[in-house]
């Protein structure tokens, strides 16, 4: 099988079939081929490509590169001003905005509301920012849908997410509620503890990111005041570094300045609620299962292709070792042959994906409803993908033409059973 | 030399067993121009597969220059096929998507001939048969006596010692058939042995020994 002599003739036949095939057919088969590479990368490329959409929609719109938050057993961050003081010196850093959080009660028919009527009430994450740091970080402006963005100065006054209002949220699930009948420029009053505080909504928010939904924010410097806290400590610090800059080496820094033993420090990695991380590797996984079901195709796809190839030529194939080519030969045209129809086809559906795909959707994610799904295709992986279909196809053009070949000379000549 | 001993070859079909030659003896000497006549279903094809290591009989045993063929391994076999002998079949049998020259230049690849001296001696066989002009010509493209002469070209291009011809001149008109049978001439002339299976007496006496097969027995010689 693998003398020299036989891999020429092999060659010189593959290559003459091929080329004098008809265009039509070979079209054809390269088509399959490029759907089967297609199906192979970009089913689960889009499928991972999904999750990583939402994971870098919580890195961009709420978590940033680094995330530094309150421990478990304190109400705020020990020594906010001293971290946040450290952290604007490092030139690695882009951009910082510090955030205070506390649960809150809203509610929107107090004033109408009699005695026997349901409250109109939602529980919410009450945020309070800087609204120009925010936005520095978190693009959180951009997200508006109605209304308009806060502004410095901007007191009783919020932008609410869409998830706590009814007209965005049309659901009913116990334990989560939403505000009915609220719109830009309707009064809600909320309540953080014990403080009650009517403040009007400037703005919709709508992302795709829940912990922006599901959030209402206000100006810091009133939020400050409503939770009675004047000491300048903060519940939660957004870091956004310079580009090329790995997250990892700025919390190994933050861990080094022991700022650890005040505050809790993740990079965008660590803080991706583990549902995602376990819904990116079970789609990967999904992905995988209906890839090799896409190599099963293809390669039952050149099976037949090659056996009815094969089948036809038996009386040649016959000839052929009449007239004394080795079996060897003839099986290395079909498997050149299966190869040069994987090869053609990997490489068309490599330009495809790399030169239209990848960047389109990168441009133009695909809306789905909790993520803006890109097309994860790495080089290494699509690579090794790529030998898998060559290596799959090449078997499945073998075995049919090893079947065919192997059948005895004379009968292939004379067209005998 | 080629030489066939009590050569029998049955054929079965379920409980049905066909006796297509029964005890075959035969010698071909080098240089001979041999016509294996009889009429449909004699056997005289199935004995030309027999000698010329196609097909393996049931008993008895072919010679190739006092070798028992029997004891030659497939691939061996095949490697037989490859150096000694030509074939030329009645449809002609020339790959389809190859060019006459490609058709001829095939099994002298195989032979490990570097492809610039087989691309000559391609060249050169088709010239002898008279298709100099028609090299790169598909075989769809030829006509009938034209193919039959690509055949015939395959089959000598690298001298063998043996030529098997099946009914070549079957599918030809007369010209054609004439044309073909002048080639095997000058090459049986320029000492090339031929063992020729034909059912046209005119062509066969062109013969120098012709054996008459019926019921898959030698009946004249």
């Amino acid at each position: 099988m693998f003398s020299g002599l036989n891999w020429r003739v092999g060659f010189f036949l593959a290559w003459r079939q091929l080329w004098r095939m008809s265009l039509w057919t070979n079209g054809l088969i390269i088509f399959v081929m490029i759907l089967t590479f297609l199906n192979l990368v970009v089913i689960s490329g889009v499928l991972v490509g999904l999750i990583e959409g939402a994971v870098q929609a919580v890195r961009t719109e709420y978590t940033s590169d680094v995330i530094v938050s309150t421990l478990k057993d304190k109400d705020y961050i020990d020594n906010s001003q001293n971290l946040i003081n450290l952290i604007r010196t490092w030139p690695q850093v882009s951009r910082i905005t510090a955030r205070y959080r506390a649960g809150a009660i809203l509610e929107a028919n107090y004033k109408t509301r009699r005695d026997k009527d349901t409250p109109n009430t939602a529980a919410a994450q009450m945020i309070g920012i800087d609204p120009i740091a925010e936005n520095e970080v978190t693009g959180l402006a951009s997200h508006i849908v109605e209304g308009h963005y806060l502004a410095p100065g901007d007191y009783d006054k919020v932008i609410i997410g869409h998830f706590l209002l009814k007209q965005y949220l049309p659901i009913e699930s116990p334990g989560f509620t939403t505000l009915e009948n609220v719109g830009i420029g309707s009064k809600i009053r909320i309540q953080i503890g014990d403080v009650q505080r009517e403040v009007e909504i400037k703005g919709i928010l709508k992302s795709k990111v829940d912990e922006v939904s599901r959030s209402i924010y206000m100006l810091d410097s009133q939020f400050r005041s409503l939770i009675g806290r004047n000491d300048g400590n903060v519940d939660e610090v957004a870091i956004k570094l310079n580009d090329g800059v790995d997250p990892l080496a700025i919390k190994d820094l933050l861990f080094e300045r022991g700022m650890n033993n005040y505050a809790k420090i993740q990079t965008y990695v660590d803080a991706q609620p583990k549902f995602l991380q376990d819904i990116k590797a079970t789609f990967a996984l999904l992905g995988n299962v209906i890839s090799s079901i896409g190599l099963v195709v293809a390669s039952i796809t050149i099976f037949i292709v090659i056996f009815i190839n094969a089948l036809t030529r038996r009386k040649f194939i016959g000839i052929l070792k009449g007239i004394g080519l080795t079996r060897e030969a003839i099986e290395l045209s079909y498997i050149f042959q299966s190869f040069f129809y994987a090869l053609v086809g990997s490489a068309v559906g490599l330009l495809i994906l790399y030169l239209i795909l990848v960047p389109t959707i990168a441009a133009h994610p695909i809306n789905f409803p909790f993520s803006d799904g890109i097309l994860v295709a790495p080089v290494k992986e699509t690579i090794f993908r790529i030998g898998l279909l060559v290596l799959a196809t090449i078997v499945a053009g073998y075995i049919p033409a090893r079947m065919i070949v192997r059948q005895n000379t004379l009968d292939s000549i004379l067209g005998r059973k | 030399m080629i030489e066939v001993r009590n050569l029998t070859k049955a054929f079965r079909d379920g409980e049905v067993e066909t006796r297509v030659l029964k005890g075959i003896n035969l010698k071909a000497s080098n240089g001979e121009f041999i016509a294996i006549m009889g009429r449909s279903g004699a056997g005289k094809s199935t004995l030309m597969y027999q000698m010329s290591l196609l097909d393996e009989p049931t008993s008895g045993e072919v010679l190739i220059d006092d070798q028992p063929a029997s004891k030659l391994s497939a691939s061996k076999k095949t490697y037989f096929r490859l150096i000694q002998f030509g074939y030329v079949f009645q449809d002609y049998a020339l790959i389809p998507e190859l060019t006459a020259l490609e058709n001829v230049l095939l099994p002298l690849l195989m032979q490990n001939i570097p492809l610039r001296t087989a691309r000559q001696q391609a060249r050169e066989s088709l010239a002898r048969v008279g298709l100099g002009d028609h090299l790169n010509q598909l075989p769809s493209q030829l006509s009938g006596g034209e193919q039959q002469r690509v055949s015939i070209s395959r089959a000598v291009a690298h001298r063998p010692k043996v030529l098997f011809a099946d009914e070549p001149t079957a599918n030809l008109d007369n010209q054609s058939s004439q044309l073909v049978m002048d080639t095997f001439l000058e090459l049986h002339r320029s000492g090339q042995t031929i063992i020729m299976v034909t059912h046209e007496e005119i062509y066969a006496r062109l013969a120098e020994k012709i054996i008459h097969l019926d019921d898959g027995q030698i009946v004249a010689i």
